[in-house]
């Protein structure tokens, strides 16, 4: 078993809900500082989006994140070289899309990753019908897969089996972004994923408040955070207000059952 | 070059193609899949497609002998006209055949990306005649330089979404209508225009464009020796490749010199399938520059990559002033006012009779994908 999923089956199992913030690499010139303030307000694992000018599944806040890296003059290896040098408590995982994964190679790919320290990787628009090179690069790292509520039940059982780290359930039909609540679905989703693994699932996609993290969390065993985060960093949020936003989200999280 | 042969495994064209897409789409791909190939296989809905396409669309499109111009190059010249299909490009045969497959997969609304615009029009004028509204994804900076057929769209009923990321062309209005797709996957149909996208749009937007191939081929006197279209996406030259797989005739490709994607850019993976791109040494995708909407695109449909990489086809380029100069030529000479699109393949033609690429005498078949109304503002800009 790898670090990151050592890491999320013993938070589990001890009874934390995993909170997991997103932060896009190279927003900003002191991009890895809001990595430390999300670590240090209680998330477990912290996410890190390696910008791509398309991202296909991603709403207008990751969009105008990635284009505002991009535009910055971010790269995938400056980005890797940044995290190199962190020295955070708490394990990474790298989101991106399949073009910068597979341009030099997956082996290169994930190896870079390795080698920067980072312990786990999300390529949305990597099926498990195409992830067979990329799971055989992915040694020593953990290549997380998503589920959606449109996977049928046979298919959510074969996902869940070769994910690893966690399995990543996606809580409504459409694009990342900020919404007002999830659907009922959402829990349903968690509740079924877990029901055919023992590895954490965690809720993300559209959890954009502490109470929203409270109720994704109730069925599942944490959520990922990413639109609202980025949102407030592009109306120029400092490291310490997304800290202080992450840390809402902890104690809604550990807070008494109702 | 005699034997040529189809791709083994599906969706699949040598290392190219795939379904590089988001797990919430993947059911929807499948669904698709299985719904093709029943219709394909079907002769009611073969029966139902062929008769739109004639009553309707105006098929089968003419073969034009091209007397003047070929009496000008000294070779003979045939045009496949798709500018006289209905609504004005070959984007309806396409677009016929999807807006039928979504009805009878009980899906009731179109979701269409447009560069130039054609596509758009003719999905607009589908969801019309079907009854299943339509909305199609635009660049901003597309919705300027094709205001014509913006206008078109609306009066037929459209709505028309101006999109605002990146380049704002073809590209990002594809993606934004993939976005869209995710999530309304359960009751709108994704009419993709070109041979690109996850498996099955590539295979199944060519089967709907052969009729441009298998017609030329029955009208052509005898095989020609060059069959010449231009690529964007490359539906149309899909299309009329198609017709001519099995023969000795050399397939051209002609691309927009500032969207190469097969003769410039390198292999990677954008809106869902593995083709060749123009993009950065890390994979960031790289912005195409061409005067012709439709050609401005950076990546290429899976099969052209891979014919391309097999020689089964050849890929070339010409640029904007030949492209634009093709244009004026082809008005001259014949009285038709072709596509900006179209006149690559057109302007190849005259480049490669220039260069001796084509010897004397030689028989050239060029599809001319579309009509030229919608780029006489570029053009105006230009006189």
């Amino acid at each position: 078993m790898n670090t990151l999923e050592k890491h999320t089956r013993g938070v589990r199992d001890s009874g934390r809900k995993l909170l997991v913030p997103y932060v896009t690499g190279g927003l900003t010139a002191n991009w890895t500082d809001y990595l430390h303030a999300a670590a240090d307000a209680g998330a477990d694992v912290v996410e890190i989006g390696l910008p791509f000018s398309d991202p296909m599944l991603d709403g207008p806040a990751i969009q105008r994140a990635s284009d505002t890296a991009l535009a910055r003059g971010a790269t995938v290896d400056g980005i890797l070289r940044d995290v190199a040098r962190l020295d955070l408590r708490v394990p990474l995982v790298a989101m991106t899309y399949a073009n910068l994964v597979f341009r030099r190679g997956a082996e290169w790919f994930c190896s870079a990753l390795r080698d920067a320290g980072v312990a786990g990787l999300i390529v949305p628009d990597v099926p498990i019908d195409e992830v067979d090179e990329l799971s055989a690069a992915a040694t020593g790292l953990d290549l997380v897969l998503l589920v959606s509520p449109a996977t049928p039940p046979g298919r959510r059982r074969e996902i869940a089996g070769r994910s690893r780290g966690f399995v990543y359930a996606v809580s409504v039909m459409g694009t990342t972004g900020a919404r007002e609540a999830l659907p009922a679905t959402a829990g349903e989703l968690a509740q079924n994923v877990k029901a055919v693994t023992d590895l954490p699932v965690l809720l993300g996609f559209g959890v954009s408040s502490p109470a929203g993290a409270r109720a994704a969390a109730a069925r599942a065993d944490g959520v990922i955070v990413a639109s609202t985060l980025m949102q407030q960093v592009l109306e120029g949020a400092s490291p310490a207000d997304v800290g202080v936003r992450v840390a809402e989200m902890r104690a809604a999280l550990d807070g008494p059952d109702d | 070059m005699s034997s040529r042969t189809v791709a083994a495994r599906p969706g699949r064209f040598g290392g190219y193609g795939g379904r590089f897409i988001p797990e919430s789409l993947v059911g929807a791909c499948e669904e698709l899949e299985r719904a093709f190939h029943e219709a394909w296989g079907d002769t009611a809905f073969r029966d139902r497609l062929s008769g739109l396409l004639g009553d309707y669309a105006g098929r089968p499109t003419p073969l034009t002998p091209a007397l003047r111009l070929s009496a000008e190059l000294g070779v003979t010249v045939l045009l496949k006209r798709e500018d006289l299909a209905h609504t004005g490009s070959h984007k309806i045969n396409n677009v016929l055949g999807q807006a039928l497959l979504a009805e009878r997969m009980g899906k009731r609304r179109l979701i269409a990306e447009t560069g130039a615009g054609s596509h758009g029009v003719a999905t607009a004028t589908a969801g019309a005649l079907l009854g299943l509204p339509t909305t199609v994804f635009m660049g901003e900076r597309d919705i300027e330089r094709q205001a014509l057929n913006v206008f078109r769209m609306r009066t037929l009923g459209a709505e028309v979404v101006p999109v605002t990321t990146g380049s704002r062309t073809l590209k990002d209005a594809c993606t934004e209508a993939l976005r869209h797709w995710v999530g309304a996957v359960d009751d709108s149909h994704y009419c993709l225009g070109s041979v690109m996208g996850p498996h099955p749009y590539p295979v199944m937007v060519r089967e709907f464009q052969r009729v441009i191939g298998d017609e030329a081929r029955r009208q052509v006197p005898a095989v020609p020796d060059f069959v010449v279209a231009c690529v964007g996406g490359g539906s149309n030259a899909a299309g009329t490749f198609a017709g001519f797989l099995d023969t000795d005739a050399a397939l051209i490709g002609v691309e927009a010199e500032g969207g190469a994607a097969v003769t410039r850019g390198s292999d990677g993976i954008l809106h869902g399938f593995r083709t060749r791109l123009l993009q950065d040494a890390e994979g960031q995708i790289a912005e195409a520059h061409s005067i012709a909407p439709g050609l401005d695109y950076p990546g290429v449909g899976p099969e052209h990559a891979w014919f391309a990489s097999t020689g089964q086809a050849r890929y070339v380029t010409v640029g904007d002033t030949d492209v634009v100069a093709a244009v004026h030529r082809l008005a001259r000479a014949e009285g038709i006012i072709c596509a900006l699109e179209s006149a690559h393949a057109v302007a190849w033609l005259i480049n490669a009779v220039a260069a001796g690429e084509i010897p004397a005498g030689a028989c050239v078949l060029v599809t001319v994908s579309g009509r030229g109304d919608k780029d006489m503002a570029t053009l105006m800009e230009l006189a």
